[in-house]
């Protein structure tokens, strides 16, 4: 190719990947004001807290090691060695960080409210730099799952899979909140926990889809390609449809339209589609952001009254349920018609069920890594510093019991649960 | 008839109206109140800078009991809301002169129940 037409489709996939990382990294402010919303006032700071330093904690881990683990070679540590023309390595860098600190902090709203602050840094550490960097790198890295024929385009398994699931082990081992499951006799009666703001959890909810269009159309990692206007498309008809799925479905089962179910929804569509917004037909993207939907508010239900898991955010049934859900629809409604690119087809465009078995191996082994681990790391924090706050620190709120801190000062807010 | 007042910790509502119910006192009205006793505040730290909050937070519990149900409802609210720390609270109780159910001008024990 002409050298000048090289070096002009590489500026322009430049800004296109370090404009779309910038957009990536604000989903962490959405992050934190739904996870703000859904969870009660005396607990807001230690939430921003969290969600800070799990990027900042990240970020730095990352640096060190997580992405030698993923992308380079070991000896690519700290992104060693500092020589010229490197521009690709930091590139790389730059718009994988923010996937990584993603999956970091969709935990925090599964175990929101009753987490130690110290053992949250130390699990920050861990995820960024060892467990998501390893599954990454089998999916991403050209590691043996890419090799497979798994795909996963910006990362339903690889980002929302991972952080869902680590998100469900923890809520797990922790336990719930304090009053969320009464033992009446032999019943468990499930109480509600209700958000202190739904604005804020709104307000998230549209920063996250604002920046999911980095994380979806930048995943194309190349800004001349002539797929992104496509990805874009079908990541908008996505949330879309999530969002109507679960109105329509709270609606049906609630009476009403809900609010944060629906909220819920358009997350769960955005996650659904992550995986398959290229392969999959404009039509594809409605259809599996819909079901999307609907799973959510099954799921949430299905986790809070049978399974008696106490995730006050929904993170599991959006980044870990839908993530599964998104990851196999690839295997399901890939068209096949993607040249230059993929060349995936899925069941539903006579592709055969081979693509779809392929996408359940990657499912259940990024599954059964990421219990594995977390786990073992839930278990061994609980045993060194401790997972959870005393029963009186927990009802006093971590924000004064794990910041000495307010989050409304002057505002008359009492807890009395 | 009597009034019975209590100013306890919000964290302890709960657990104070858990221990009312075992005792078939159902009846209360609940206020937040501010307030300070022999516990004086306590030390809070904004941008490194302590703040002293002199007034605390407490929740103020008022039933209105017929005189054999004093000590029942006392004893609850104490079972629910001591933890022998400074700070659990205190509990007043008033001679009530009348009670008068708006709904259908009952008077008396009668319209506590």
């Amino acid at each position: 190719m002409n050298p000048e037409i090289t070096l002009l489709t590489n500026s322009i996939t430049m800004i296109w990947l370090v404009l779309t990382a910038a957009l990536v990294f604000f989903m962490q402010a959405g992050f934190a004001m739904v996870e703000i919303g859904l969870t009660r006032a005396k607990s807001a700071s230690n939430i921003i807290m969290k969600n800070l330093m799990d990027f900042a904690v990240g970020a730095i881990i990352y640096w060190a090691v997580g992405w030698a683990i993923m992308y380079g070679g070991l000896k690519e540590f700290f992104l060693m060695p500092d020589i010229p023309g490197k521009g690709a390595l930091f590139q790389s860098w730059m718009f994988q960080v923010v996937f990584a600190a993603t999956a970091a902090t969709i935990v925090s709203g599964a175990m929101a409210e009753r987490t130690k602050f110290t053992a949250y840094l130390v699990y920050s550490l861990f995820i960024s730099g060892l467990i998501y960097p390893v599954s990454g790198h089998w999916i991403w890295g050209d590691g043996w799952l890419s090799r497979l024929g798994f795909h996963d385009f910006a990362g339903s398994t690889v980002v929302h899979s991972v952080g869902g699931w680590a998100a469900l082990t923890g809520a797990m081992i922790l336990g719930a909140r304090k009053g969320k499951y009464v033992k009446v006799g032999q019943e468990v009666a499930v109480k509600a926990i209700p958000g202190h703001n739904m604005p804020l959890a709104a307000l998230g909810v549209f920063i996250l889809w604002f920046g999911w269009y980095g994380f979806n159309a930048g995943s194309t990692l190349d800004g001349t390609s002539s797929y992104i206007a496509l990805v874009a498309v079908n990541t908008t008809l996505a949330g879309a449809a999530g969002a109507i799925g679960a109105m329509i479905t709270s609606w049906f089962l609630f009476g009403k339209p809900d609010p944060s179910m629906s909220l819920n929804g358009a997350l769960a569509g955005l996650v659904g589609i992550t995986a398959g917004c290229l392969v999959a037909s404009t039509t594809g993207a409605v259809i599996i952001g819909f079901i999307a939907g609907i799973i959510v508010v099954f799921s949430v239900r299905f986790i809070d009254h049978v399974l008696h898991i106490d995730d006050p955010v929904g993170a599991v049934s959006v980044h870990g349920i839908c993530g599964v859900w998104g990851t196999l629809a690839v295997g399901l409604f890939a068209t096949g018609r993607r040249e230059g690119v993929t060349d995936i087809r899925g069941l539903f465009y006579g592709g055969g069920w081979h693509q779809l078995i392929v996408q359940f191996i990657g499912v259940a082994v990024v599954f059964f890594w990421v219990v594995a681990t977390t786990v073992v790391l839930y278990m061994g924090l609980k045993w060194v510093t401790g997972l959870r706050v005393s029963e009186e620190d927990e009802l006093l709120g971590l924000d004064i019991s794990e910041h000495n801190a307010e989050s409304y000062y002057g505002f008359q807010i009492f807890q009395n649960q | 008839m009597k009034l019975i007042i209590a100013y306890i910790q919000p964290q302890k509502l709960n657990s104070v109206k858990q221990e009312l119910y075992r005792e078939e006192v159902y009846k209360m009205s609940i206020t937040n109140a501010l307030g300070c006793g022999q516990q004086k505040g306590y030390k809070k730290s904004y941008r490194g800078v302590d703040i002293e909050v002199n007034l605390l937070k407490k929740v103020r519990i008022e039933i209105a009991v017929n005189d054999n149900f004093v000590e029942r409802t006392v004893e609850a609210i104490i079972r629910g809301a001591r933890t022998g720390e400074i700070g659990d609270g205190k509990i007043f109780i008033l001679n009530i002169e009348e009670t008068i159910r708006i709904r259908n001008g009952d008077r008396g024990g009668i319209a506590i129940g």
